[in-house]
This record gives C-alpha cells, sequence and structure tokens, in this order.
C-alpha cells in the first residue's frame, strides 16, 4: 500500500496533463490565490516604481503628473554630476563604505573566532545577548545615545575634555571627528550580527578536522588561522559580492540621525541616501529620481559583476 | 604542554575581549538609563553621567502625568506592527510555500521576480510619487503597513525552512484529497513554526522601529509613531540648521533632558523587555538565512 502511494505522484501527473484543467489545474489555480496577495504586492510596490524612474528624465511637477511633465532628457543627470554634491556624496560613500566592509569583517570574523574559544555555554549565551542589544535599537534611539556623549553642554565627552583640563568641543560643528563617530556607530549596531553569522558559519564547520588539525599539534592560533579563515571564505565571498553591489548605497538612518542634519558636517556625512532625500524634501523630484536611479543600475551593475568575477574563479562560491 | 598554555591565553584574550565588546555595546544604553532618572539640576551641574549624582524620578512623574502624546504614539505603533506583523507573515508564508512547491509550473519565473527586487529598484521618489500621488496613502497607516509588507529575503528565508518539510507528507495528503490552502495551514505552517517565529519577530521589531515610513508619508501629529515622535524631540533639524553654533543648541535642555531620555526608555522598554525572551528565535533566523538561496 505504501509503496502504491510512494509511486503514485508521478503517475497521476503524467496522467492528468493533457487534460489542462483537470486536479492539476485546480492546483496550479489553487498556488497562484495562495501567492496572490504577496504577488499584488510585490507588483505595486517594488515593480510599478521601477516604472516611475521615468520621472528622471522628466522635469517633474506635481500638477502635472508622471505622464503630463515635460521630458527633460538627460539634463537631471547633467545636473547632479556636474555640483559638488556629486563628489562629496560618491567620495563619502565609496569611503564609508570601504571601510565598513574592511574592517568590519575582519573584526566580526576575530570575535567569531574568540567566540568559540569561549567554551562556557552560559557565557557564549550571555555574550551573544549583550552583542546583539544594539542591532535592534533603531537609528533614532541611537541617536538619544550618541547625544549623551556628544552634548556641548551635557556630554560625557566634553565634561571628560574639560576635567582634564581642555576646552570644550563643538562635536556637532567640527566635521573631524565624524568619520570616526559614523564608523564607531555603524560598528556599533551592526557587529553582533555580522559576528553571529560567521559564528554560526564556524559551527558548521566539520569537527572532524579540528580533532586532525590537533592531533596534528596544531596551535589554537594555527587552526584559526589556517582552517577556520579558509573555511569561512564561502560565507565571506558572499557578504564581500553583496557589500560591492551595496558600495554606494549607505544606511539612511546612520547618516541622517547620527548628525542630526548638522549642516556644518554635510562635507563628511552626505551619502546618496541623504542626498536624494533632501532633494525630494526640497521638492526638485527629478533630481532625486535621476540620482537614485543612477544608484540603482551602478549597484545592478556591480553586483552582477562581482558576481561574474567570483564564478569564474570558485562556481561554488558565487551568489548567483 | 606548550599548547594548551598557548590554548588558555587564546581562551583569556577571547573573554578579556568579549568582556570588554559587551561593555560597550550596554554601556552606551545605560546612559539613556541613568540620566533618565538624573535630577535636572545635577544634570546641569555636572553633565550625563553614567551613575546618577542626584537620583529623581521627576521626569517619569512628569511623563505619566501628561502621557497624552505618547499614547497616542503607542497607539500607532500597536496598530501597525500587529496589522502589519500578522498580514505580512501570512503573506510571506504563503508565497514562500508557492515558490517551493516545484509542481508550481511558474516557480522559477516567480522566484526570480522576487530575487530582481534585491538587485534593482526604482528608489525613493517614484515609490513616494506612487503613494502620495497615486494611491492617495498620504497620512494613512496603511501606507507604512503596505510598504514594509514583502520583503524577498523573508519568502526567501521561509522557502528555506519549508524545504525541510519532506516531499511525501505533501504528496500523500494531496491524495488523501486535501487542497493546497489545507496543506499549507494544516501541515506546512504547524511544521515550520520556529521559521515562522523568526519572521515574525523580524518583521515585528521592523515595523515598531520604523521612523523612516512615518517621517515620510505621515504629518499628522496624531499618527506619529513611537520613533517618530522620538526624533521629533531630538532637536529641531532645521531648526539646528539655522543657528549657527549647533553644539550650542544641541545641550540646550528643551525639552528637558532628563524628561527626553525618560521618552526615549518608555518608548522602547518594553519591546527591550520581549526581545530578551524571543531573541532565541532570530538567532536561529540568522542561522538559516545565511544558507545561500
Amino acid at each position: 500500500m505504501k509503496e502504491k502511494k510512494m509511486t503514485m505522484p508521478g503517475v497521476q501527473a503524467k496522467k492528468l496533463k493533457p487534460k489542462g484543467l483537470g486536479r492539476g489545474g485546480k492546483d496550479q489555480l489553487q498556488l497562484w490565490l495562495l501567492l496572490l496577495p504577496a504577488l499584488v504586492m510585490l507588483i505595486i510596490f517594488k515593480y510599478l516604481p521601477m516604472g516611475g524612474v521615468i520621472i528622471a528624465f522628466k522635469d517633474y511637477r506635481y500638477s502635472d503628473g508622471i505622464f503630463g511633465s515635460a521630458w527633460a532628457g538627460i539634463e537631471n543627470f547633467k545636473f547632479f554630476f556636474k555640483s559638488n554634491d556629486a563628489k562629496t556624496v560618491i567620495r563619502n560613500a565609496l569611503c564609508y563604505n570601504l571601510t565598513f566592509i574592511v574592517t568590519g569583517h575582519i573584526i566580526s570574523i576575530a570575535l567569531a573566532i574568540m567566540l568559540t574559544n569561549i567554551k562556557s555555554k552560559k557565557m557564549t549565551g550571555v555574550f551573544q545577548t549583550l552583542m546583539f542589544q544594539p542591532y535592534y535599537l533603531s537609528w533614532v534611539v541611537i541617536a538619544f545615545i550618541s547625544l549623551t556623549f556628544l552634548s556641548y553642554k551635557n556630554g560625557l565627552f566634553n565634561t571628560i575634555v574639560q576635567n582634564m583640563g581642555g576646552e570644550p568641543i563643538s562635536w556637532y560643528g567640527e566635521p573631524k571627528y565624524w568619520p570616526f563617530i559614523l564608523w564607531f556607530f555603524h560598528m556599533w549596531k551592526g557587529q553582533g550580527y555580522q559576528i553571529l553569522l560567521y559564528y554560526t558559519s564556524i559551527l558548521g564547520i566539520d569537527e572532524s578536522i579540528y580533532e586532525a588539525a590537533k592531533v596534528d599539534g596544531c596551535t589554537t592560533m594555527q587552526t584559526a588561522v589556517k582552517i577556520t579563515v579558509p573555511m569561512l571564505t564561502p560565507t565571506m565571498t558572499i557578504l564581500i559580492i553583496m557589500g560591492i553591489g551595496a558600495i554606494f548605497n549607505s544606511d539612511f538612518g546612520l547618516f541622517y540621525q547620527i548628525p542630526q542634519g548638522s549642516g556644518a558636517l554635510q562635507k563628511v556625512t552626505d551619502v546618496v541616501e541623504t542626498y536624494t532625500y533632501r532633494a525630494l524634501t526640497e521638492g526638485s523630484m527629478s533630481i532625486s529620481s535621476a540620482v537614485g536611479l543612477t544608484q540603482s543600475v551602478v549597484g545592478l551593475i556591480l553586483v552582477v559583476t562581482a558576481n561574474a568575477v567570483v564564478k569564474k574563479y570558485n562556481e561554488e562560491n558565487a551568489l548567483f | 604542554m606548550k599548547s594548551s598554555t598557548e590554548a588558555r591565553m587564546v581562551s583569556l584574550v577571547s573573554y578579556i575581549s568579549f568582556i570588554l565588546f559587551g561593555l560597550i555595546c550596554l554601556l552606551p544604553m545605560l546612559m539613556v538609563v541613568a540620566i533618565s532618572f538624573t535630577s535636572e539640576q545635577s544634570i546641569a551641574e555636572n553633565g550625563f553621567q553614567l551613575i546618577p549624582k542626584e537620583f529623581s524620578l521627576e521626569a517619569y512623574k512628569l511623563l505619566f502625568a501628561n502621557p497624552g502624546q505618547i499614547l497616542d504614539a503607542y497607539k500607532t505603533t500597536a496598530i501597525v506592527t500587529i496589522t502589519g506583523t500578522v498580514l505580512s507573515v501570512l503573506f510571506t508564508s504563503q508565497a514562500a510555500y508557492v515558490t517551493s512547491r516545484s509542481t508550481f509550473r511558474a516557480q522559477k519565473q516567480i522566484s526570480f521576480m522576487f530575487y530582481f527586487t534585491q538587485l534593482f529598484n526604482g528608489g525613493l521618489v517614484p515609490t513616494y510619487v506612487l503613494v502620495t500621488q497615486y494611491l492617495h496613502l498620504k497620512n494613512s497607516l496603511w501606507a507604512i503597513i503596505l510598504i514594509m509588507m514583502i520583503s524577498p529575503w523573508n519568502v526567501f528565508l521561509l522557502r528555506t525552512y519549508i524545504k525541510g518539510v519532506p516531499e511525501s507528507l505533501i504528496e500523500s495528503a494531496k491524495l488523501d484529497g486535501a487542497s493546497e490552502f489545507r496543506i499549507f495551514y494544516q501541515i506546512v505552517f504547524p511544521l515550520t513554526i520556529s521559521g515562522i517565529a523568526t519572521v515574525a519577530i523580524t518583521t515585528a521589531i521592523g515595523y515598531w522601529n520604523d521612523w523612516y515610513q512615518n517621517m515620510l508619508y505621515i504629518t499628522d501629529v496624531n499618527k506619529y509613531s513611537l520613533q517618530y515622535l522620538l526624533q521629533t524631540l531630538l532637536g529641531k533639524i532645521d531648526f539646528l540648521k539655522a543657528a549657527g553654533d549647533v553644539g550650542m543648541l544641541t545641550g540646550m535642555a528643551l525639552p528637558e533632558e532628563s524628561l527626553r531620555m525618560a521618552t526615549c526608555v518608555v518608548a522602547i522598554g518594553p519591546m527591550a523587555i520581549l526581545f530578551l525572551f524571543v531573541q532565541k528565535f532570530f538567532v536561529k533566523g540568522i542561522t538559516v538565512g545565511s544558507v545561500k538561496g
């Protein structure tokens, strides 16, 4: 009886196919119905806006709508790329993201390996809980936290500076500190997640490799460098491909909330997202859209290229 | 013997690093809590301190005496989070089920449709114009709920869980005449509940933490979410821009410092406590999600 059941599906499927709308057709219909809500949302909120990118080629006016507005060719793109802002946001996005990728991976891999060296299950749990706390805080809350340190009058940093006999620093008015401040809060929020990602990858590595290494007399440091790091390459590759694809994408919350919109800091805190948001709120819809479209297209090209390069050297490590 | 000393050293360094790292994660958060319990006078004299010199409940008393605005924000955030999470989880899991079925004829095409949105998007302006000019959802909480509803990432995450359900189970249910709806809701859904819990938690945190969509689409003060309300308390951004010395102004006691921090604590406290209990699902989701899809 059981055996019969196992072979049935294939047989049945073959039988039903020519009938078209038989049992198979009914199943298809039900599957479509199950899919429908998500598909509708996907089409409305992801695919319709893709059509909306024509705004980038128009001189968009609210009153005329998308189709009524006059064509502007590539004027919007020209306007952006000729402006000083273009240099600033491109430089900032590139520098921040490269720094984030490089330091982020080094720190999180090092800490993930350290976490595996903590044998007490209880302590591992405690550390995991601690490092995860910042991850689910919103950028608004983190802006509150940063204010407790950076506030001119009451902030902890200025109290310390003054206690040491120095003059209080106007943190929100001095660009030179901000690359580090932004780097710190980026790491502070995201490292817990990335460490855990690597930590679980390490736990997935075959235990027998480590035992063999131990028998051969490898030290803990040697196993980390010669076994763990190479075994993490697939995870690392995928994360780096995604990182490269997103090299011009920044976390809007980080760059918008933490500097609190201080104009004095704009040179070091302005990225594509803050630029497009500002352009939108100032009514330059078409320019904002042109910048956004450029960002999307460049991102797509980069991720496909990075993936193709990886695929050429190692098929298995590719993302798709 | 030499290697065991080395192992002990590595373990020691690991402990020290993680204790430091743990403190770096924890202490900044405690600063906000500490300030909320510090008297305004003590703040004026000593600045923000991790350990209050002068303990005070004044800020909380003030806050609970006039809870109007924060209650409204709580209500908004609760409505958005609950409605959004329930609908999102149902629709996402249904889509994950369908795209996991090898018998579904459009499986490849539909999966690609979800995947492609991860690679390319229309951007901020087209979405903004669509929502405000065509869907007329300005000042409607539906704007926030709907925009954040479907995350392809979550669809793929759940698909990984669903693929763990034995195919034979589904096939035999089918032979017994069960519809796809019944198979999904009576067999697949209960079997993948831990994955669904993970997605539910991630989604709930996303809705709970939202200030961005709120900032874009809501101008009605009564519909501000908790996070956006907090943002408005941070200091008026335009106001800061217009003024010369930004540092001077951010240090100003408007609204009172402790009250501001107390509002922050009240806004995130409940979710922070809840999160401690559900964290393991979250961690599990990362583990499964790291499998490439």
